[in-house]
């Protein structure tokens, strides 16, 4: 067992990944800086050399075509966007081509494509430096998204998500960087076999978390057993394609849902986790909740953040009045 | 508009008067100018043929031809290796044949049949041709452009003295990522031949109404990417250029910018050939095609004695009955399972 952060359990996947695979290598703006990556990447141009962590100009779209070029190529390319918002320059490469290639060229390519975008919010940093917008890439059809909340996850996700043949866009949370766990040795398990997780069995309601919100969900369910409520906390870990089975199966226990999203509500991830449940012909006690960003632009003011983002203490409160409605 | 009152940094290469000559086809080895002449049949016929099926009603799947336009991919693709990765866009049916793919595919695909060179998952707009070195083409306008930057990546990573090829048009010179590429692309030295079919219209508009100059070049050259501008409708010059770029490219000499100036004679899509605007483009057309690229190339061919009329008819009528047995073929191939909608999503399997 090694002990380690989220941030340093996913320079750890990419030590693994480095080591292992020589097909592998990482471009992105920042690489070579001390700063930009937190310290998912510490060091990593100095052990590989710059030729495999390749800092790249500030050319989103056409940086992000090249991973995608060079994965039809025989490698196994991960673009590293520092933050999500500046992601969008590069939607044609992730959207019309990289999601797109193996079906249109009838299953003869497949872009082995990664493409890490950071979910970096909070701080003050205003609305086109904190997005979440991994419900958008979930929407389309041949991308994998994976959203890692736990430091194990951090790791083991990222090498599953860059040993797979598809284009997967892995975001991973700074808000989540300070974890801690102690990690097994790397095990490999194939990202199509990965899919929700049970993080704490319980009978009273189900949580559903991805990404940070899943912390927040874990958060909640500690203080909601103080209160003698017995909460379920399920991990989402990858939202396309979502496999709702976990969560229908934990509803039809608990009869109560809470999804907690730290995206936008409409036509969001909390909706479609609601509605994969409710197709299922789940009974409910209680009606089913959403916790998500409130659809607005993310703010500067700090006084503005701290209404914007959800706390743990909403998700306790949502809860609580499904038990006092029922 | 009058040709003589446009502004023009390419001069008399977008002049449909000049080069009507036949070509000069100097020392080039007449095997070699023979199939090039092959070639340039081939696709002409190809082309001709899925303009008549549109017309008949027999083909749905939007399809751009490049009639007019032979000479590009027939130049270049002779200095091509089968291990080299080569990018197209829309109007890739050229690119894809040059390359030595076949016909039958090519047409099974534009009727969405299994037996298509993408298994009947892409149509006219997305060709796939591994075994040829054909990696892909796309209808979003320089989609492919920062892909080829990619594949040279890759092949420079290979060190194999591979090189990647993007055809583009003029429209797609107004796209950002063609830009974000060639910087790349010269910032990185990558082996990748970016090869512009400037045919003056994106579209249905004329170069004169999109950009304050006729020259696509000069980007390149402001990425200090080195430039040859040839008359792409000379399959002699297109060879000639791409082979000095392309061997440059491979003992490491970085990315090359081909232009090559032309005229398509159909409108953007489909079969007409009257669906543009910004010129008076049935006046330019009549003369464009005095500057065809087969017929320059047979004149030259039969003035030097390579080639006389029973021989040249021979050879469209081979290209002609070729098409029609393909084109047959392809009417009856099976379309693909219902299965293929879903199981081509995703790949099977992940790597250990």
């Amino acid at each position: 067992m090694t002990r380690m952060n989220y941030g340093s359990a996913i320079r750890a996947g990419f030590v693994h990944l480095l080591d292992h695979h020589p097909e592998v290598f990482v471009l992105g703006q920042g690489l070579w800086a001390k700063w930009y990556v937190g310290n998912s990447m510490t060091d990593l141009d100095k052990i590989y050399g710059t030729e495999r962590i390749m800092d790249s100009p500030v050319s989103e779209l056409a940086c992000t075509g090249a991973a995608v070029g060079a994965s039809l190529c025989g490698y196994r390319p991960v673009m590293v966007h520092p933050r999500l918002d500046f992601m969008l320059y590069c939607l044609d490469a992730i959207v019309n081509q990289a999601a797109k290639w193996s079906h249109m060229v009838g299953g003869q390519a497949h872009p082995a494509v990664t493409i890490r975008g950071i979910i970096n919010r909070g701080g003050e940093q205003g609305a086109q430096h904190s997005q979440a917008l991994h419900a958008w890439f979930a929407h389309i059809p041949g991308l994998r998204v994976v959203m890692p909340a736990t430091v194990a996850d951090a790791r083991d996700l990222l090498i599953a998500s860059v040993l797979c043949d598809d284009p997967v866009i892995y975001i991973d949370d700074r808000w989540l960087y300070e974890q801690e766990a102690d990690l097994p040795p790397v095990s490999f398990c194939p990202l199509e076999l990965e899919g929700p997780k049970i993080l704490r069995t319980g009978k009273d309601v189900t949580l559903v978390g991805a990404g940070f919100s899943t912390l927040l969900c874990q958060r909640a369910a500690t203080a909601l057993e103080a209160r003698g409520i017995d909460a379920e906390v399920i991990d989402l870990r990858i939202i396309n394609p979502l496999d709702a089975s976990l969560v229908i199966q934990s509803v039809a226990r608990s009869g109560r849902l809470c999804v907690v999203d730290g995206g936008w509500r409409n036509c969001g991830l909390a909706g479609e986790v609601i509605a994969r449940v409710a197709e299922a012909g789940t009974t409910w006690r209680a009606a089913p909740v959403r916790l998500t960003l409130p659809d607005a632009p993310a703010p500067s003011s700090g006084a503005l953040e701290r209404v914007y983002y959800t706390p743990e203490s909403a998700i306790i409160a949502a809860v609580e009045r499904m038990f006092s409605k029922s | 508009m009058n040709p003589a009152e446009r502004a023009t940094d390419l001069g008399d290469l977008t002049d449909p008067g000049k080069f009507t000559a036949p070509l000069a086809i100097g020392g080039a080895s007449p095997a070699l100018l023979l199939e090039q002449l092959r070639m340039m049949l081939r696709i002409r016929r190809v082309e001709e043929k899925i303009g008549d099926m549109v017309s008949a009603g027999k083909i749905a799947c939007p399809c751009h031809l490049g009639i007019g336009q032979e000479a590009i991919a027939v130049g270049v693709s002779e200095n091509l290796r089968a291990t080299d990765r080569v990018f197209g866009g829309h109007r890739s049916h050229a690119h894809f044949l040059a390359l030595g793919g076949e016909v039958y595919p090519l047409l099974a695909e534009i009727l969405g049949r299994q037996d298509g060179c993408s298994h009947g998952m892409g149509g006219s707009m997305h060709l796939y041709d591994a075994a040829h070195g054909f990696a892909g083409s796309v209808p979003i306008v320089a989609g492919t452009v920062p892909l080829a930057a990619g594949a040279a990546l890759a092949a420079k990573k290979d060190g194999k003295g591979g090189v990647a090829v993007a055809y583009f048009g003029d429209g797609a010179a107004e796209e950002g990522g063609v830009h974000e590429a060639m910087n790349l692309a010269a910032v990185w030295k990558l082996p990748l031949l970016f090869v512009c079919e400037n045919n003056l219209f994106a579209s249905h508009l004329h170069i004169s109404l999109r950009q304050p100059s006729d020259s696509i070049g000069r980007y390149a050259e402001a990425h200090r990417i080195p430039v040859e501008v040839v008359d792409g409708n000379d399959v002699v010059a297109v060879a000639e250029a791409t082979r000095k770029q392309v061997e440059n490219m491979r003992l490491g000499g970085g990315p090359a910018f081909l232009e090559a100036v032309t005229y398509r004679w159909r409108g953007h899509v489909g079969p007409r050939e009257d669906n543009d605007v910004g010129v008076n483009r049935g006046g330019d057309l009549v003369l464009w095609k005095g500057r065809d690229p087969v017929r320059r190339l047979v004149d030259a061919l039969m003035a030097a004695a390579l080639l006389d009329d029973a021989a040249y008819l021979r050879m469209v009528d081979a290209e002609r009955l070729a098409v029609e047995s393909a084109w047959a073929r392809a009417e009856a191939a099976p379309f693909p399972p219902a299965t293929a909608l879903l199981d081509r999503v995703y790949a099977e399997g992940c790597r250990p």
